[in-house]
């Protein structure tokens, strides 16, 4: 496949497409802006750009960034859904930016960037996440098991892995958990992603920490303060339903003693 | 929080311009979120209580519902509705034990149910930790207060009270 090819295939309408700007509508990204360095006042800050519907809120950070106001600050690692970084609040709901097109969230108005809530913000869009990642540590995410060490895999059925299937989805952005009203007032609950984290190993056939778990998770802080508002499960980039994985940790709790 | 709404430009006078104290050597407080969690955040405390006081606001709301609406369209419905109420319908019901159970088994329910939902509203969403200590224990002395009042009248009722 050479790239003479490829060109020679060129339309009239695919050229005007790519040389012609038609297709670019005017976006305005107004953005949340926190610089302790300057101020201890937030500021709202409206950026208007030429945009391609079909491309991402992440794309258009990244034209501020880049062209704009290099002073502008957001995490972002893959761009690709995967990594977790930039998860933030667009247009009042907590998403991914590199997974959202501008097309999907009315470019029309104005599109309000906000850093994820329950967090500390550092400056901008980034948020402190190490009470995130505590949370997280704190529910033993990792398999844990006695006796010797297996010379090959630790087999597993199909359906022992589908029981957990929809939990290993998770990639950590935080948007479950900082779209939580009861982590938002207090920090001290777990969180829906370190509860779907702790479903993922007690659902695990090959784990036997899951009583352990359980344990951490009945606490004071654990999913009894879950009020299944549905905030995580609508939040959540992956679509896991995070929710029904809480219920189902309930469900593990009571059944363990009933 | 400020809501306004500037032009980048604009934004960078109000940061620049004026007398901040602020710089990078003398950054602004954060502004922390309530109770984060860290690594002293206390362990597990190994006890059942949650499990229970959920397990109980199921229970008790599905009794409760067989209890307040039939409670309700006794005194408020059947036999005349609301007007027929006065000191001889209460003395006439509660000269029946089942109704004395009946009325008893709804105060406890109804008192318990309620004081554990404030109890977690008071868990969710006082932020400091003496407010919240106060609060609760002004909710468990007005639950223990009421209950107790109510138990005492139900079980001490005297029809011929002067």
């Amino acid at each position: 496949m050479s790239t003479t090819t490829v060109e020679s295939k060129h339309s009239a309408a695919l050229d005007a497409a790519e040389t012609g700007d038609a297709h670019l509508i005017t976006v305005t990204l107004r953005v949340r802006r926190f610089n302790p360095e300057v101020s201890d006042q937030v500021v709202w800050v409206d950026y208007e750009m030429q945009m391609d519907p079909k491309e991402r809120v992440l794309d258009a950070l990244h034209k501020i960034k880049w062209e704009l106001d290099g002073t502008l600050t957001f995490r972002r690692s893959c761009a690709h859904g995967i990594c977790g970084s930039d998860a933030m609040r667009i247009n009042g709901r907590n998403r991914l930016a590199c997974k959202t097109l501008l097309k999907d969230i009315n470019p029309e108005k104005p599109i309000t960037v906000e850093p994820i809530k329950g967090l500390t913000v550092l400056k901008d869009l980034v948020v402190d996440m190490e009470p995130f990642f505590q949370a997280f540590r704190d529910v033993m995410p990792f398999l844990v098991t006695k006796g010797n060490e297996p010379t090959r895999e630790r087999l597993q059925s199909a359906e022992d892995r589908a029981r957990f299937d929809d939990t290993t989805k998770c990639i950590l952005c935080a948007a479950c958990t900082s779209s939580c009203p009861v982590f938002w007032n207090d920090g001290q609950y777990f969180g829906p992603a370190a509860i779907v984290n702790a479903h993922r190993f007690i659902f695990d056939s090959r784990d036997e920490a899951g009583e352990q778990r359980l344990e951490i998770l009945n606490d004071r802080d654990g999913v009894w303060r879950c009020r299944t508002t549905f905030n995580c499960t609508d939040a959540c980039p992956r679509g896991i339903e995070v929710t029904k994985a809480i219920q189902e940790v309930k469900r593990a709790l009571l059944t363990r003693r009933f | 929080m400020s809501a306004e709404t500037h032009n980048p430009v604009d934004a960078a006078d109000a940061a620049d311009g004026g007398v901040t104290p602020f710089g990078p050597d003398n950054p602004a407080p954060f502004i922390e979120p309530p109770r984060a969690r860290t690594k002293r955040t206390p362990r597990a405390t190994r006890t059942n209580f949650e499990m229970y006081g959920w397990l109980f606001m199921r229970l008790s709301g599905i009794v409760l519902v067989v209890l307040v609406l039939g409670h309700l369209l006794i005194q408020l419905v059947l036999d005349g509705g609301v007007s027929k109420i006065g000191f001889a319908f209460v003395a006439g019901r509660w000269a029946n034990p089942f109704w004395q159970l009946w009325d008893l088994a709804m105060l406890w329910l109804a008192m318990l149910h309620g004081a554990n939902g404030l109890r977690t509203v008071i868990n969710d969403y006082a932020e400091r930790d003496v407010t919240r200590t106060w609060l609760k224990w002004l909710l468990y002395a007005a639950t223990v207060f009421t209950v107790l009042l109510g138990t005492l009248v139900i079980f001490t009722f005297d029809p011929n009270i002067q």
